[in-house]
């Protein structure tokens, strides 16, 4: 029998799932937050081997993985992190999840206690096209990326690239690495201090410690 | 081939299938079973069946743990009821838990009254049936008691060991009690102890039954007799909490019975007092009191944690097994923080776990019913747990 993975053809839409696989090493323990319906967990067992779990808030989403054969429960960033143990994983995922959490702060210091390393990834709110939009039509940015009205996105805690980094020293974590891109481009590696990746990409995913 | 050999061998195959499925056997103890009170029970039986075939490695066993008033006939017919298994959706040739695939196993509980020994058996001391001279059970004694059927079939370790409700419990038990013999484990609708509630409503049910005049103290048998009145309101009062509010609703309302107005009596005018009493009367035809009230201490007596300081957690340290948790909406008896409770404890340890809550409106009872979401639940986590531990196809 083969194993019931779902299909992967939005997988190009997601690049920071496709670096999010590069990024791991093989054969990690890897805990996946809002890991939606197991696209990630499912290309991480493939690629990698890893031993994945995945942390996910809407039920439907969790029993759709458990479906499929993942290790998933219900549950939020915001307050569920706690049961875990320090160092339980090898990577801790938080991808495009960080803005639509009440405390990015507190969630990103309990990535860095239950995991050796966290990868986490976000819509670049100083993107070029998101500072125009507010400064053309003097409304809430809407752009492909952030595609909802103001009142209707989960995202209450957006940031820019800068934002984040500056979040990173405050905590004391260590910045690995650090990717930017835009749309269809392929993430590259940058320096999180850059201002033009700042102005220029729309998407940015880094690599703590 | 020609084709009267390929109806031959298809026939043999029929044959073997049939022959290897929901055979009844019983085992006869050589040794004594300790027990958690500290007294011990020898001799001691326990009834099982079979379903499907042990691989050479012996590593596709499946053990099946039943709930309070259940049996060992999960996939067969019932031999006293006429119904079909319990779990006969699930389990099955080609079903969701494959018997082409797996060996699985299902055993009367100790203390119970469908072949395992149980309070209506002969006290070898006395010469007479044990009643409440039988010692009191644990859901611990329950498991260890199955262990050592494993022992007897000479299976080192289970691939998956499932249940619901106290069928749950023994699960939980399996796995603090002998975490090296379980590969994977679904705990469904149960919790890692008997609540407040549950146990008032147990007491309520026993002292229903012993309030029977026919009780004798339990010595009914000694009396040829039963007391039937007493267990019927104890099953009464247990089988509401096995529903839920909307699925009584949806199912009667307040409608009456065979009539268009109340009758200003005591008769079951509503389709819910009949449909209890209905009940309550078929079930003692299938079930002992005593053994009613045997087990139903046992689930009061279920705290997982009580022997490690009141901390779930430590129960399950170091624990390799894969868990699935599976909880239901509506169900009041074992409530989701229950099995979120179960969750948290395993997260501690960084256990394996998924836990997936099924919405549903039919109450404790939907993990018997066909519910399609618990089975793709089911089938998902065995058939990952199933590559994990290395078990292709297995040839019936």
């Amino acid at each position: 029998m083969k194993s019931p993975s779902p299909p992967l053809h939005h997988l190009s839409q997601r690049s920071d799932l496709l670096l999010a696989t590069e990024i791991v090493t093989e054969g990690a323990r890897v805990l996946d937050i809002g890991c939606e319906h197991g696209e990630l967990l499912h290309l991480l067992k493939r690629e990698k081997k890893v031993d994945g779990r995945g942390l996910e808030l809407s039920q439907e989403g969790v029993n759709a993985c458990v479906a499929s054969g993942l290790s998933v429960i219900q549950g939020d960033a915001d307050t569920d992190l706690l049961s875990y143990p320090d160092d339980a994983f090898d990577y801790v995922i938080l991808t495009q999840t960080i803005q639509a959490t009440r405390r990015p702060k507190h969630v990103v210091e309990e990535l860095l206690r239950i995991g050796k390393h966290a990868i986490i990834s976000f819509p670049n709110f100083a993107h070029w096209r998101v500072r125009a939009s507010l400064l053309i039509s003097g409304k809430m940015p809407m752009t492909p990326s952030l595609s909802l009205t103001w009142h209707e996105t989960p995202n209450i805690h957006l940031c820019s690239i800068r934002d984040f980094v500056d979040l990173c020293e405050d905590l004391g974590a260590r910045i690995d690495r650090a990717y930017s891109w835009s749309r269809d481009e392929t993430p590259k590696p940058t320096d999180p201090k850059s201002r033009v990746a700042n102005l220029m990409a729309e998407h940015a995913m880094f690599v703590l410690s | 081939m020609s084709s009267a050999a390929t109806k031959m061998t298809s026939r043999t195959s029929e044959k073997t299938a049939a022959e290897t499925f929901g055979a009844s056997h019983v085992f006869e103890s050589s040794s004594p079973l300790d027990l958690d009170s500290g007294s011990s029970l020898f001799p001691f039986r326990i009834a099982y069946n079979t379903y499907g075939r042990l691989n050479q490695d012996r590593s596709n066993a499946i053990l099946v743990c039943h709930a309070l008033t259940m049996d060992q006939h999960v996939a067969n017919p019932n031999p006293v009821t006429g119904k079909p298994g319990w779990w006969q959706s699930l389990i099955g040739p080609g079903k969701t838990i494959d018997t082409n695939k797996f060996f699985v196993i299902c055993s009367n509980v100790v203390g119970g009254c469908m072949g395992s020994t149980g309070p209506a058996d002969i006290n070898p001391e006395t010469g007479r049936p044990y009643a409440l001279s039988f010692p009191v059970i644990t859901i611990g004694d329950m498991v260890r008691a199955q262990a050592m059927l494993l022992d007897h079939l000479e299976i080192p370790d289970l691939f998956c060991v499932l249940g619901g409700s106290m069928g749950g419990m023994m699960v939980l038990q399996w796995c603090v009690a002998y975490k090296d013999r379980v590969f994977s484990a679904l705990p469904i609708a149960t919790g890692a102890r008997h609540s407040a509630q549950n146990i008032a409503f147990h007491e309520v049910g026993r002292q229903a039954i012993m309030a029977d005049q026919d009780w004798h103290g339990g010595a009914y048998q000694s009396h040829d007799t039963r007391p039937s009145k007493g267990l019927a309101v104890a099953r009464m009062a247990a089988h509401i909490t096995y529903l839920s509010e909307p699925a009584l609703h949806t199912k009667f309302g307040r409608n009456l019975q065979d009539r268009d107005k109340v009758t200003f009596g005591f008769d079951a005018d509503f389709q819910i007092e009949s449909y209890l009493r209905h009940q309550g009367f078929t079930f003692v035809d299938r079930f002992d009191a005593n053994s009613y009230l045997y087990i139903t201490r046992a689930m009061d007596y279920f705290d997982l944690s009580a022997d490690y300081s009141g901390q779930l957690a430590n129960a399950f340290k170091d624990s390799k097994t894969r868990f699935c948790v599976v909880s239901f909406t509506s169900d009041w008896l074992f409530p989701t923080p229950e099995s979120r409770r179960i969750v948290k404890a395993l997260n501690a340890v960084a256990a394996d776990v998924s836990f997936v809550e099924i919405e549903s409106d039919k109450g404790h009872d939907a993990f018997l019913l066909e519910e399609p979401e618990l089975f793709a639940t089911v089938g998902g986590f065995i058939h990952s747990a199933a590559e994990a531990r290395g078990l292709g196809q297995v040839t019936p």
